[in-house]
């Protein structure tokens, strides 16, 4: 499966004619079987494609909302094992919904490259997001994971400008991932009309879909930027709301049933989407 | 991870690549925002680096506002008090400041400014990375930030001080462990989010090229002002050169215009904290393995999965988890000898150094004098140490007084 996993969802949502909705989650936030429940309940609540994040004690471009996510799965006692552990228990359950890793490049390099794309690919994972790997250190994992038939997503930002856009999409596969602020994750909310310019901007260099992410909190910001877009990510919003459910001593399944509320909402708000980008 | 077999370069001097690599190390792994802003300081700095004029105006302010060239001192009293080599000193404590770090700061700031930046943000981890930049931006009239953990805010109280009476905004840092390493996360955040106009001041030999190449270069001028004295007051090279390694920019400062002097052995001097089999230290190179963080590949204290593990130091300016990228390839090709001190020697040094020369070295200073006690004393009378005294300890002697139960 893996890059045809995500080719087949978005292939399924441009039948469709809505933009999808990918939902970020933190592995082993607050713990492993909390994580683990949330994260099963997901496609039916209505995730599209599902995010994982690999918790790193140093995440350079995530704001106060995931790195208080990571700090606690770490606190828990998660690991990159682990997280492409909870991965094969959930393709158990879920064959068809795409399952992106993102996170920072040190616990895959302490892992070890090959067997890290070993692993993930017998875990069930199908596309790998490293914030902190541009095209320019594509000899490291990029080009690697290709091999393996693992997609590598880009991240694409307003900085990125159309002489460096070929560059940087050159060895993009599944989608490409517009972060639509210049900041990090769960900060300013974007500007729909730069979000849509921009994304018409991608469009010219590529034909893989556009998922937009960083500052999309609520349904009608997802059902806003996704009606631009190909896809719309919510993370921080999911994260946050599982940090205070557990402060409120919520754990496992009931922590579970209220995140799938809530991106039910945002399911909802990206299925009611107008959709004017191509 | 399997090093390949150390290969004798014909040149140590020549590094980095073109993709900011030494060996294996260094590299830009850095978020897609940041990367063009890096490719764009890259260009600005090659066009400044070969710009005559540009390195006149360094030139001019290094003379004048920093107060360079920075005395090489016959330490004549620590000599007798071994016994054994001769111990020059390299005073950079006397710079403007009282650290290293403004040649650096100096250096990017000019370049700040040709570049047309309005805004200088940086981390610190002592403060005196922070003094210095905060200096600089009040000389040239940029508004500054500076990130500073919270644990080291309070550590150092009066250099948080002196930066805001140089007019900068100093954010505590609470994140991760709220020191040098969670305030360099910070300012990385804060270059993603305002990419326009502001100009990041890395203060040590580490983060994504041109960083290490570039700080490297402007720290360089205590190594070049060394070899010129060191020929003066002896007629010859000196035969050892010893410096402290926390990033490692005074360090690399020093032994870079030496690197190619293969009679001149170098050791640098780790932070062993509470020594190193305590997991209380901040000896990267003696205890951790190669990783990437903050932009570059080097070796880093981590655990087993990959996660930063806090280092500790008495001296804020060497409790960093990782080390300068080109230290760690001098490292593995064996140019570089790294040994390390406790705080328990640091603190003897510092005494000593204090008692006999009238000279307060600066802790992180004072990790290379220990190392100097431990290996002077055997070695024979005509045999010449140089060591670098890159700040004064005044910031210190809070922290001091508390280790040796002194109330203040």
């Amino acid at each position: 499966m893996t890059v045809a996993r995500i080719d087949a969802r978005f292939a399924a949502l441009k039948a469709e004619g809505r933009p999808g909705l990918v939902v970020f989650v933190t592995a082993g936030d607050p713990d492993l079987e909390t994580s683990f429940e949330v994260i099963r309940a997901l496609p039916g609540a209505g995730a599209d494609v599902i995010e994982i994040g690999m918790p790193f004690t140093d995440p350079m471009a995530d704001g106060p909302a995931i790195q208080a996510a990571g700090l606690r799965a770490l606190a828990g006692g998660q690991t990159l094992v682990k997280t492409l552990d909870l991965v094969r228990r959930f393709r158990e359950t879920d064959q068809a919904t795409p399952i992106v890793l993102m996170g920072y490049y040190n616990p895959i390099y302490s892992y070890g490259v090959p067997r890290f794309l070993t692993d993930a690919k017998a875990a069930g994972i199908d596309g790998l997001i490293v914030v902190d790997l541009p095209t320019e250190e594509d000899p490291e994992l990029c080009l690697p994971a290709l091999e393996q038939d693992i997609a590598f997503i880009r991240l694409a930002t307003p900085t990125t400008d159309d002489k460096r856009l070929p560059t940087v999409l050159r060895h993009t596969s599944g989608f490409v991932y517009y972060v639509s602020i210049n900041g990090i994750t769960g900060s300013a909310s974007p500007d729909c009309n730069a979000v849509a310019a921009a994304v018409a901007r991608l469009k010219r260099h590529t034909d893989l879909p556009i998922a937009v992410g960083f500052g999309i909190r609520t349904p009608e910001q997802a059902a806003e930027i996704g009606g631009n877009a190909d896809a719309a990510v919510v993370g921080s919003a999911v994260v946050s709301m599982i940090g205070e459910a557990s402060a409120q001593g919520l754990s496992g399944k009931a922590l579970a049933d209220r995140i799938s509320a809530f991106v039910a909402t945002l399911a909802a708000g990206v299925r009611g989407a107008k959709r004017s980008a191509a | 991870m399997a090093m390949a077999p150390a290969q004798t370069p014909n040149s140590y001097r020549e590094g980095p690549d073109e993709h900011g690599h030494f060996g294996i190390y260094g590299g830009r792994f850095v978020a897609e925002t940041l990367m063009p802003l890096i490719l764009e300081l890259e260009k600005a700095y090659e066009d400044a680096r070969n710009d005559p004029s540009f390195r006149a105006e360094l030139d001019y302010f290094l003379e004048h506002y920093v107060g360079r060239p920075s005395p090489l001192y016959f330490a004549e009293r620590l000599t007798d008090h071994f016994g054994g080599a001769k111990i020059y000193l390299k005073r950079e404590e006397l710079n403007h400041t009282g650290a290293h770090k403004i040649n650096n700061c100096i250096g990017q700031i000019l370049l700040a400014r040709r570049m047309g930046k309005k805004r200088i943000i940086a981390e610190t981890g002592a403060g005196q990375h922070g003094v210095a930049t905060a200096t600089v931006a009040a000389r040239f009239g940029l508004p500054c930030t500076i990130y500073m953990g919270k644990t080291d805010i309070e550590r150092q109280s009066p250099n948080v001080f002196r930066m805001k009476l140089l007019g900068a905004e100093v954010v505590p840092v609470t994140s991760g462990s709220q020191t040098l390493k969670d305030a360099m996360n910070e300012a990385l955040r804060d270059w993603v989010t305002q990419v326009e106009d502001t100009f990041y001041i890395i203060g040590t030999v580490a983060g994504p090229h041109p960083y290490p190449a570039m700080v490297r270069d402007f720290q360089a001028v205590i190594g070049h002002e060394s070899k010129a004295q060191m020929l003066k007051a002896e007629g010859r090279l000196p035969d050892t050169l010893v410096a402290c390694v926390g990033g490692g920019s005074n360090a690399i400062g020093l032994f870079h215009p030496f690197l190619d002097d293969r009679e001149v052995a170098i050791d640098a001097v780790e932070a062993a904290g509470l020594g190193l089999e305590s997991g209380k230290h901040a000896a990267s190179l003696a205890k951790g393995r190669p990783g990437v963080l903050h932009g570059n590949r080097t070796y880093l204290l981590q655990d087993d999965d990959g996660q930063i593990i806090e280092a500790h130091s008495i001296s804020a300016g060497l409790d960093y988890p990782g080390i300068g990228p080109e230290h760690s390839w001098l490292h593995d090709i064996g140019r570089v000898n790294f040994v390390s001190a406790t705080d328990q020697e640091a603190l003897d040094a510092f005494q000593l150094c204090a008692k006999l020369e009238g000279i307060i070295p600066a802790l992180e200073s004072s990790h290379a004098l220990a190392h100097v006690g431990r290996i002077a004393g055997k070695l024979p009378k005509d045999h010449i140490i140089l060591v670098n005294l890159s700040g004064r300890g005044d910031k210190d002697i809070f922290t001091v007084a508390s280790a040796l139960g002194a109330k203040l």
